[in-house]
């Protein structure tokens, strides 16, 4: 059973214009998105730059203002809720960004970083909270002497980390982490993977794992869906997602992602053309007159495509 | 463009109006008035009450505000009681030679400040480069007062190389070529303080975006694509070092007008600066109320330069 | 692939003989890349590669000189029509860069100048390589706007960098480079700061342009796909050297050296599944705390026994253009092979 419930989230932002200095239009940044997110599991969330996929993981969790639809937690409607100190659901759902650097005050100490979500949210005497911060550097592979350091004293996959264990200091139930490993190099963005799993298994956690790169999102993630112009284009387990992708653009994004093995460039390079070509050939059929995505269609128990009512009349 | 223009004109109505009653009620709110300073114990009390109510300083405040609005919108901005004198042409006269000293001033500052700042970020690391940040600390740490009056001194009086008050001597005529160097014979001292003064921030900004300039990508590019360092530092580097400069341009120009409080009482010189100070030792109200809305407008004018100006060097601001 | 076979007997365009390059640190010089040896051949795309710091965009600023001058040190030879670029001066340079070496930037917004419009920027490099005429480098620039695939050349010349998308602007870049049809092209992370489908189309648009006008490309990279993608010969850099090269076919089938190796098993993949990702012990060394001496990658193998490794190591060429640094691969294995400690808990 889903804990979170996100439904038909929309989040608008007006273009002012014109002599008063009206609202003319509006940026359809998410644009009717819908997800469910249960206990233990990791959930992708893919798109290119400008796709909204950030702007929906900060609407969640209330960094971002939502302008229609509902987020609710636990049976709670949380929309647009204030994230303040006694709110479980500011307690539960942390976020990981991806420059951990600009996220963590320069002036802090790590333990004065680690400490402010366990004073806000836990009653700890002081000799525990300490104890409860060494916990959280072992869980991240740090040690105590940490505790003193300040962030710039660490390596971009060490930042990462303290991210990580200021994220899970209370025990939360759900990360969502924003393209938590792309600024990082590969054998770095392997350990903070690495150590994102284990702490998965360890609490329980879920998932919102927002990224661009589908190697991490399909290493990482039970269920994904694939986001362009602020709506869904396919939504499915991994599984459906890349042996049986039936929209253009997840498509077109699968053919993209350059392998590992230079022996099949060449066939790749005539995919990829095949896919632009139908992509281009058949772009009306699967955007509306708009140029806006589908509404998505079930196609199978975990598999949701966009398409129009006439193609699913077809299938 | 225009449209921006035209709506950024007209907010500043409504912004003006509030200015000028926060101005008014201010004004209000000083102790005493004009004829408190003529007050002796043989004036008659009752020629005073008289004096108030002829001024129209008895009626309510909304009264007197309207009065005062009608006429500044008119261009009489009332009678100064110290110097008995129509505010406008008061103003007018003062404005002119701020003007002058200002022009002097802030050509001589560029003159001396780009080109520092320039070449301090350029050759960054060498003692050309330390003297002039050590020259920009020194200008920066000195209060105005105290370089005016080291000058005043030095080259006023010590050495009398220079006039040490006014605009121009009685013995010239207008409009004679004597005149007009003899006027701005006068400008040299004032604005030479006024200049080394201002160039601190100009010198440690243009210094700052060169050598940050340096470093970026584009630079890079033009390297690579064979451009000579000089041709890299005239057409890459100054033009987009200058653009925060150029945000300052409208707030220059229409600071030439308000003028120098200091640098003008310092060295005797009758401009805005020398007349705000005056009038509010005599409570002059007429004038100050004037001056001080006179300068709300201009910084809201410069703030409005300054964007278009903006959004002319830099490509990236647009404001339609 | 037959193509790696007609490369061998294809002319050498560039050749570099031990290079080092040193810049000064609080009055003291540290090598950031040392004992370079590489050359390039025509129609060949080189891909140098490695994590951030390990010296791949000093070499590419190295080769013709892009750094900044008065604290960094370049000794060795870098041989291009019988001249060492190493030692010319910053005018001589000037006729080569752009002329012969093309240069693309990784972020293609900081790479273009905000205030110039994109016409200018491409006739620039005309105006200092060319005899072409006002008229002519106008015309030449619409040439090569359309050459990189922009759609209404006429508009974009008079456009100004922040009016385009990012895959655009990548475009032009490649369009100031190959203006005056270089022999050699660099290319600095030329897709990092783009999405895979703009990537994509960029690598294919070098490759092409390769086709054309049959230049060497090195590309720097640190996204092994990428690689796998578009190089005919790859060099692994770590701290500082070539700790591996080959070809890109016999890199990923046979990879030899523990760091190639590990690198490798740290991908995620889109094809198929796996656990666990291998994790590398411990950091890059920074440039002042570069061990001088010994095996650099012998830290971060620490379960291997230290005699496996050279004293000195370099480069040996352990099959025909196969060159594998120190001894120590051929002992190599990864510490979860002889399942043995846990693994992630040393990884601070």
């Amino acid at each position: 059973m889903s804990f979170i419930q996100i439904k038909d989230l929309h989040v608008h932002y007006p273009i002012r214009g014109g002599f008063f200095n009206t609202v003319v239009d509006h940026v359809y940044a998410v644009d009717g998105v819908s997800m469910e997110f249960e206990k233990g599991k990791t959930y992708g969330l893919v798109g290119e730059s400008g796709s909204g996929k950030s702007t929906t993981g900060k609407a969640i969790i209330g960094l971002e203002k939502i302008t229609s639809g509902q987020v609710i937690y636990e049976g709670e409607d949380v929309t647009n809720k204030r994230r303040t100190r006694n709110s479980a659901f500011t307690r539960d759902i942390q976020m990981i960004f991806q420059d951990s650097t600009s996220a963590m005050n320069p002036r802090k100490r790590v333990q004065d970083v680690l400490a402010e979500p366990i004073r806000n949210f836990m009653n700890l005497s002081p000799t525990e909270e300490k104890r409860h911060m060494i916990e959280l550097l072992e869980i991240v592979g740090m040690s105590e002497e940490a505790l003193l350091k300040y962030p710039h004293e660490f390596s971009g996959g060490q930042k990462q980390r303290l991210g990580i264990a200021r994220a899970v200091a209370c025990k939360p139930k759900m990360i969502i982490a924003d393209e938590p490993v792309s600024a990082l190099d590969l054998s770095v963005q392997a350990q903070v993977l690495n150590f994102m799993k284990d702490i998965q298994t360890e609490y329980g956690l879920s998932y919102l794992f927002i990224s661009h790169d589908l190697g991490v999102v399909r290493h990482m993630c039970d269920h994904i869906s694939i986001m362009y112009k602020g709506r869904f284009v396919e939504q499915g387990t991994k599984e459906d997602i890349y042996k049986h992708s039936k929209h253009v653009y997840t498509n077109r994004l699968l053919s993209a992602i350059p392998t590992i093995e230079p022996e099949t460039r060449f066939e790749r390079k005539m995919e990829r053309r095949a896919v632009e070509q139908a992509y281009r050939e058949n772009a009306q059929k699967y955007y509306d007159a708009d140029g806006k995505v589908y509404p998505l269609q079930v196609i199978s128990a975990t598999h949701k495509v966009a398409m129009s009512a006439a193609e699913k009349e077809a299938q | 463009m225009w449209k921006t223009i035209v709506r950024r004109i007209l907010i500043m109505i409504p912004q003006l109006i509030v200015l000028s009653l926060i101005i008014f009620w201010l004004a209000k709110l000083m102790p005493g008035d004009p004829l408190t300073g003529l007050v002796t114990p043989e004036t008659d009390p009752n020629r005073i009450e008289e004096l108030r109510e002829l001024a129209g300083w008895n009626d309510p405040w909304y009264v007197q505000y309207w009065n005062w609005v009608t006429n500044a919108l008119q261009g009489d901005f009332g009678t100064s009681y110290a110097f008995k004198d129509s505010v406008s042409s008061l103003i007018g006269e003062r404005a002119l030679n701020t003007l002058w000293l200002s022009l002097f001033s802030v050509i001589l500052l560029y003159l001396i400040a780009i080109p520092l700042g320039i070449y301090a970020g350029r050759y960054q690391g060498t003692w050309f480069d330390k003297g002039t940040v050590l020259y920009s600390f020194i200008t920066y740490a000195i209060p105005t007062f105290v370089l005016g009056l080291i000058f005043l001194f030095l080259f006023g009086y010590k050495l009398d190389w220079f006039p040490t008050s006014g605009t121009v001597d009685v013995k010239y005529d207008p409009g004679t070529w004597d005149y007009v160097w003899n006027k701005i014979y006068h400008l040299i001292l004032p604005g030479i303080t006024f200049a080394l003064l201002g160039t601190t921030t100009i010198i440690q900004y243009l210094r700052s975006e060169v050598i940050d300039a340096k470093t970026q990508d584009y630079v890079k590019t033009a390297r690579s694509k064979g451009v000579p360092m000089k041709v890299i530092y005239s057409k890459h580097i100054f033009r987009n070092s200058l653009l925060p400069i150029a945000a300052f341009i409208g707030f220059t120009i229409t600071g030439l007008l308000g003028g120098s409080i200091f640098i003008e009482t310092i060295f005797g010189y009758p401009g805005m600066g020398q007349l705000f100070i005056q009038s509010l030792g005599q409570r002059d109200y007429s004038v100050i109320t004037a001056l001080v809305l006179l300068f709300g407008f201009l910084s809201l004018l410069g703030s409005l330069i300054s964007d278009i100006v903006m959004s002319i060097v830099d490509p990236r601001i647009r404001i339609d | 692939m037959e193509r790696g076979n007609i490369l061998n007997t294809s002319k050498e365009l560039l050749k570099i003989e031990n290079l080092h390059t040193s810049f000064r640190i609080k009055d003291q010089y540290y090598a950031a890349i040392e004992d370079i040896n590489l050359t390039l051949r025509e129609n060949e795309v080189l891909a140098i590669v490695g994590e951030s710091g390990c010296g791949k965009s000093t070499l590419a600023t190295s080769i013709v000189g892009l750094h900044v001058a008065n604290n960094t040190k370049v000794d060795g030879q870098i041989l291009y029509n019988d001249q060492n670029l190493a030692t010319l001066k910053e005018d001589q340079l000037n006729k080569i860069r752009g002329n012969d070496i093309g240069f693309i930037f990784q972020d293609p917004l900081a790479a273009l100048n905000p205030l110039m419009r994109i016409g200018d920027q491409i006739t620039e490099t005309l105006k200092y390589h060319t005899k072409l005429s006002e008229q002519e480098r106008q015309k030449r620039v619409l040439e090569l706007l359309d050459q990189v695939g922009i759609s209404h050349p006429e508009r974009v010349a008079r456009q100004y960098p922040h009016q385009l998308s990012g895959g655009m602007r990548q475009r032009v870049v490649i369009a100031i480079a190959i203006a005056c049809k270089p022999k050699i092209m660099i290319a600095d992370e030329p897709t990092t700061a783009l999405d895979v489908t703009i990537q994509a189309q960029i690598l294919d648009l070098l490759n092409d342009l390769q086709e054309e006008t049959n230049s060497g490309i090195i590309l720097i990279t640190h996204d092994l796909g990428v690689v796998a993608e578009v190089a005919d010969r790859v060099a692994v850099m770590y701290a500082g050297q070539i700790i591996e090269l080959a070809s890109v076919e016999e890199l990923f089938s046979h990879p030899k050296h523990p760091y190639t190796r590990s690198l490798l098993n740290s991908i995620p993949q889109v094809d198929h599944d796996q656990d666990r990702l291998e994790v590398i012990h411990g950091m890059v060394p920074t440039l002042t705390k570069m061990p001088r001496t010994g095996c650099r990658f012998a830290p971060r193998i620490p379960w291997i026994d230290p005699s496996k490794h050279e004293d000195n190591p370099s480069l040996h060429e352990i099959s025909p253009e196969h060159f594998v640094r120190c001894t120590c691969w051929k002992d190599f294995h990864f510490e979860h092979e002889e399942g043995g400690l846990n693994h992630e808990l040393h990884t601070n």
